[in-house]
């Protein structure tokens, strides 16, 4: 295969692949009649074109983030992980349970107790694909597949059945207790300033009682937990034992059992590790935004994390920033949906692209970008 | 037809001088990437000889064939079969103009019979009922032929080695192939094994076949060839007579001068025992015994060789030891009693018990290719406190600092900590695992092919760093397929068979055709 | 529960079963020959909307067909470049794949009809219509096996039939021809095909084709037999059922025709509630039916009821060694 510097692999690849997937959704754009010049402005400024915009498309970053970095820890360990979204529904679930335990008297301490509740449940809801694939040797694609279609029925069975109070008709939790709500960007100081309603002549907005009226985003405290996940996924993998276990696991399993290193053990690490970070990416939805568990409630977040792996180049700083360019797909997406002809599904076809050419055809991608570069020298013997 | 096998007949007398070729390769040139595998080969096979192509690893014989066979595309050159200049585009044009080639590894479907394997790609219609019937009987008449029975409905994961590789026979036959090409069709047969496939390739040469054996062993090459090819470096060195050349000469020629096998050591002073196994048995995953009741000791100060021919246990014998493997029987360290199948028994209790081990397979076991030099150079001794920055976080940069320091003292070339194993070549590899091992002073060191694929330089730098830590009272377990390093570094040689020990013998009271027996099977039992 | 409920059942099973089986059989070919396909469902969405769209714009239930065949072959093909000729990542591409799928079927049909992402309904010759099968009328009143041969085997459109009989041929197929064995063959080990001079790109391809083509029958059926007209999602994970069916049948075809009636078997279940509630004296809720397929196999994979082995070289791209 062709060779590239090691820069161009890292920053090159992930970047024609999101061109070629742009090229292709501009001409799928044309193709149903509709102008890609006007889509790209449209979705800029409807997502970042504003604090309002940043503050969804955050939003969504905070998920993507968690879904992404546990696709990456899999990835490591040569685990391919699409159960993320069956583990962040039943993260949801541990958000619900823990919050509507108690009437909590702050948001910091529901926040703590629902992290280990999503966490808990998301890593359990890994548990079972990672026992059976270290202890029966049973395909870990293909359990987690079947195990976000389980998670599914589950939910939607507890939702139904168990969970939903007298009297609701819609299929969802009670409603979570006022100390249980995460502070979003327009209830935290400073941040709030951004979304200070203003009338027409510059002067803020004031409601009956004097107090500043602001605009509502869904973006929340998560977003500094999310970044603070990237930061501590990064010293797992390059600065502890286990990152270390995990990375040689993945590279060679055989090497690493001549190392000393447990296969069971790795496997079943890794992937509790992955199913607790995508269950925690319920505390963004779940506990910061909808204030009670939902149906589906990740929408789809859980399979995001896979492209966002795959173009952040299975690294925290790269997942980091593919989840904040997915975040602005997404809420850009939304915003295509609501202002032009094109319907908001488009998001989904970039995101199959974007995966398909980081993830499937990088060999491709490869030798396109070959092209640009004289071959290297190497020594292989 | 009849021209053929008279020439194959009058072999014995001088050849004639015009004798027919059946293949002439001029000037092939093939290079893979950066490397030259091949670089302007010419070769000439007379017609119904038994030709040798002997070489070391890597000495780019395998390519060589594969090209021939129509596996890959020379870069340039030409190809004459039969005297007539033939294009080997693909294996079907290689098939088409008679030639057949049995793989290193053989290329069989295992799930299937041998009947089905020896019809894909040669089905007579889009049917498959006609072609198997026909297979049937062709199957049954080169068997009488050839001394080539296998079950044509046996599968072949149910097939030893041997039979698997006579269905490799088989199916180059029942596609006519007149010349036939073998890539080191030894190294994986029981030494009964060989013998019979090497009366099947007389009785082939006989009814007039060409035959193509590539090897490393120059015995094989003095008992069965007519002509010898020697091949170094992608180059072809020389093509001989059989008859008037010796083995000497041979290696030589090989590796391109005087092999020098003789390490410079003094004679041990074994002190108090290290190692003790009494009756080790290993069963791999399909159940079948590998070790069969392994007895032996190593003392302190020693270096014991183990002898064998691969693939007769001394490979289950170094993974049980290193803690690869599981075993039953009893293995002691320093007089303790080490866990063979609980929980302890894994790669990292060995360690901590004062075991280092350079593994056989070192780009799959011993390192991890993606992996720098220094992350490689702490690969089993991660867990090590002096490379934990605190109860959480490593400290890399005193692994770096350490690794820098082995680097030195090793000669690892390029002297670059940062680079991925990948880059470096196999002898540099080796020269990273051994400083790893070495320099964790262990108690017992087992070396497995410590210089396989290893350029000479590096080997006698090796050979001295094992002598080296004998010299400072370790226990060394080496395990070599090549006799003459056996040889030259044991201070006790037992030799292992079918998973049994044949016999101890001391280097200076022995010589390479006793070993040789032994490795074949043949024991006398009185040695041990 | 009385007879003709029981028949009712075993009716609408089969025509669940039915894109089960024929996605299973495009599963079993495509896996045969070492090609991984999680993009099962991705296809056959992509082949429902095709078939949705061109029946209704045409008229014609089998220029549909044609379309919806077009339509998975195309996504085939890509999965083929994606994990033969550019050796990648199978299981990723047929993830990717499927995200592709779900998105531009919905873009496409938006574009064509602006119906919300749906098709128009289709009737008459732009759907396929019941075959009476002969007797059927003059048997019925034959005790047992007269209602049978009416309700449940007679009476179905030809896409049912056409996947039952796909079953034999596929077995015949695989173990009977020249094709099947180098087929089978590939996908246990490339390399003894690569020796033997067959092109082992070209035998992946055309299994890639078959699934393709078998998807797209499988689509075709969901949009023009199942129901009447593509609506976004539609094929609702049934190409994950296919998937977890191929394994329940350790890829043999007749293994497929029995996993897939058992799982149709269970969908249809799924939709008589009150049924189960009659015969069980108890109620297990939808999900718990809806999860079942998926419990089964995971209970497969696990080993714990006879080991399934995949196919040897399934998943790995063919690389000459050197």
């Amino acid at each position: 295969m062709t060779r590239l510097p090691r820069w161009a692999d890292l920053v090159l690849v992930p970047l024609i692949s999101l061109l070629l997937a742009g090229i292709i959704s501009a001409l799928v754009i044309l193709a149903i009649g509709e102008s890609p010049s006007e889509a790209l402005k449209t979705m800029v400024v409807g997502a970042v074109g504003s604090p309002y915009a940043w503050g969804y498309t955050l939003y969504y970053a905070t998920s993507f983030m968690f879904t992404g970095l546990a696709v990456t820890v899999a990835f490591h360990a040569s685990l391919f992980n699409i159960g993320g979204e069956g583990q962040a529904q039943l993260g949801g679930l541990g958000v619900a349970l823990v919050c509507l335990a108690l009437p909590w008297p702050h948001w910091t301490l529901a926040l703590m107790a629902a992290m280990i509740g999503a966490a808990l449940f998301g890593a359990a809801w890994a548990a079972v694909p990672a026992y059976l694939q270290a202890k029966r040797g049973s395909h870990i694609v293909i359990t987690t597949i079947m195990f976000n279609y389980i998670g599914a029925a589950l939910i939607i069975y507890l939702l139904v059945n168990v969970l939903r109070p007298a009297g609701q008709m819609d299929p969802a939790t009670a409603r979570f207790p006022e100390g249980a709500a995460l502070p979003q960007f327009h209830d935290i100081p400073f941040i709030r300033n951004l979304y200070l309603r203003y009338d027409g002549s510059g002067v803020a907005r004031l409601n009956a009682a004097g107090e500043p009226i602001y605009q509502q985003v869904p973006a929340n405290v998560t977003l500094f937990i999310a970044v603070l996940a990237c930061w501590l996924v990064w010293l797992l993998l390059w600065r502890t034992r286990t990152g270390y276990e995990i990375r040689a696991f993945g590279k060679s399993q055989q090497a690493a059992i001549y190392a000393g290193i447990s296969p069971v053990r790795i496997t079943m690490i890794a992937m509790l590790i992955s199913g607790a970070l995508a269950g925690l990416m319920s505390i963004n939805n779940v506990m910061g935004e909808s204030g009670r568990l939902l149906q589906n409630s990740a929408e789809g977040a859980g399979f995001i994390g896979i492209a966002v792996a795959l173009m952040g180049r299975n690294h925290p700083v790269g997942v980091f920033l593919a989840a904040i360019l997915f975040g602005f797909l997404y809420q850009g997406g939304a915003e295509l949906g609501l202002l032009t002809g094109i319907p908001i599904e488009l998001r989904t076809v970039v995101q199959g692209l974007v995966i398909l050419f980081t993830g499937a055809l990088d060999h491709m991608v490869r030798m396109i970008l070959g092209l640009f570069f004289r071959p290297r020298r190497t020594v292989v013997t | 037809m009849v021209a053929d096998t008279q020439a194959g007949r009058q072999h014995d007398a001088a050849a004639p001088v015009q004798a027919a070729l059946a293949i002439e390769l001029r000037g092939i040139s093939k290079a893979f990437g950066s490397v030259q595998a091949n670089k302007d080969i010419s070769i000439q096979v007379a017609k119904g000889t038994i030709h040798g192509i002997i070489g070391e690893n890597g000495a780019g014989k395998s390519t060589l064939m594969s090209i021939l066979y129509g596996f890959y595309k020379a870069d340039s050159g030409q190809i004459f079969i039969n005297g007539q200049p033939t294009l080997i585009a693909d294996s079907q044009a290689a098939i088409r103009a008679g030639i057949g080639m049995v793989f290193q590894h053989f290329k069989l479907v295992q799930n299937f019979s041998v009947l089905e394997n020896v019809i894909l790609g040669a089905e007579d219609g889009a049917l498959l009922r006609p072609s198997l019937a026909k297979a049937r009987k062709v199957l049954g008449d080169l068997a009488r032929e050839y001394e080539l029975d296998v079950d044509p409905d046996a599968l072949i994961e149910e097939l030893s080695v041997g039979h698997q590789q006579r269905v490799e026979i088989l199916k180059a036959l029942y596609r006519h192939a007149d010349i036939l090409i073998l890539d080191e069709p030894t190294g994986v047969l029981t030494p009964d094994e060989a013998d019979h496939l090497f009366r099947i390739l007389k009785g082939l040469k006989e009814q007039g076949k060409t035959i193509i054996l590539i090897t490393h062993k120059l015995r094989e090459i003095m008992e069965i060839t007519d002509t010898v090819s020697v091949m170094r470096r992608g180059e072809m060195t020389a093509t001989v007579k059989t008859a008037g050349t010796s083995p000497e000469e041979l290696a030589e020629l090989m590796v391109g001068r005087k092999v020098l096998l003789d390490v410079a050591k003094t004679p041990a002073k074994p002190g108090r025992t290290v190692l003790e196994v009494e009756n080790l048995r290993v069963r791999d995953a399909d159940g079948v015994e590998r070790l069969k009741g392994i007895s032996l000791s190593i003392r302190a100060g020693e270096i014991l060789g183990i002898a064998g021919v691969s693939g007769n246990g001394q490979s289950e014998l170094l993974e049980v030891l290193g803690g690869i493997e599981h075993g039953t029987g009893t293995i002691k360290i320093n007089g303790e009693v080490i866990d063979l199948t609980g929980k302890s028994s894994d790669a990292q209790s060995r360690r901590a018990r004062g075991i280092a081990h350079v593994p056989e397979d070192r780009q799959h076991l011993g390192m991890i290719m993606d992996f720098t030099a220094w992350e490689n150079m702490c690969f089993g001794y991660h867990n090590d406190p002096a490379y934990q920055k605190n109860a959480l976080l490593m400290d890399n940069d005193a692994i770096r600092a350490d690794a820098e320091g082995k680097i030195e003292r090793f000669d690892v070339r390029p002297p670059d900590c940062w680079l991925p194993a990948k880059s470096f070549s196999g002898g540099n590899q080796q020269k990273i695992i051994l400083a790893r091992e070495i320099e964790r002073n262990p108690d017992l060191l087992l070396v497995g092919q410590p210089t396989r694929g290893v350029d000479i330089g590096a080997i006698e730098f090796i050979h001295k760093r094992i002598v080296e830590l004998r010299d400072a009272g370790k226990a060394i377990l080496l395990v070599s397929v090549e006799l003459d390093e056996i040889m030259s570094l044991s201070d006790r040689i037992v030799v292992m068979f079918d998973g049994r020990i044949m016999g101890e013998r001391l280097p200076e009271e022995t010589d390479e055709r006793q070993l040789g027996l032994m490795m074949a099977g043949v024991g006398e039992g009185e040695g041990a | 529960m009385d007879y003709s409920t029981f028949l009712q059942i075993l009716d609408s099973t089969f025509r669940l079963a039915t894109p089960l089986l024929l996605a299973c059989l495009a599963g079993l070919f495509s896996e045969r020959s070492g090609i991984f396909d999680i993009g099962l469902e991705g296809k056959m969405l992509m082949a429902a909307m095709c078939t949705g769209a061109v029946a209704a714009i045409s008229g014609s239930v089998w220029i549909g067909v044609l379309a919806g065949i077009g339509g998975a072959m195309i996504f085939a093909l890509i999965h083929g470049l994606a994990s033969i000729t550019f050796r990648g990542n199978q299981l990723i591409s047929g993830v990717a794949l499927n995200f592709v799928a779900s998105g531009i079927t919905v873009l496409v049909a938006q574009a064509l009809f602006r119906q919300g992402g749906r098709t128009p309904p289709l009737s008459g010759d732009a759907r396929f219509n019941p075959i009476e099968l002969p007797f059927a009328e003059a048997l019925s009143s034959v005790p047992i096996i007269g209602p049978l041969y009416a309700e449940v085997i007679s009476g179905h459109t030809a896409l049912v039939y056409i996947a039952i009989l796909a079953v034999p041929v596929s077995w015949w197929v695989l173990y009977r021809s020249r094709f099947g064995l180098r087929l089978r063959a590939v996908g246990e080990n490339p390399a003894s095909v690569d020796t033997a001079g067959i092109s082992v790109v070209r035998l992946r391809y055309s299994a890639v084709i078959i699934t393709g083509l078998l998807c797209g029958l499988a689509g075709a059926y969901m949009s023009a037999g199942l129901q009447a007209g593509f609506g976004r999602e539609m094929t609702a994970g049934r190409g994950y059922i296919a998937l977890a069916a191929l394994i329940f049948a350790k890829w043999r075809p007749w293994g497929a025709l029995y996993a897939t009636f058992l799982f149709g078997f269970l969908q249809a279940l799924a939709l008589r509630p009150d049924v189960i509630e009659r015969v069980l004296h108890f109620s297990i809720p939808t999900p718990a039916l809806d999860a079942l397929p998926y419990i089964l196999t995971v209970i497969v994979l696990a080993g714990f009821v006879g080991r399934a082995i995949p196919p040897r070289a399934g998943g790995e791209p063919y690389v000459k060694e050197r």
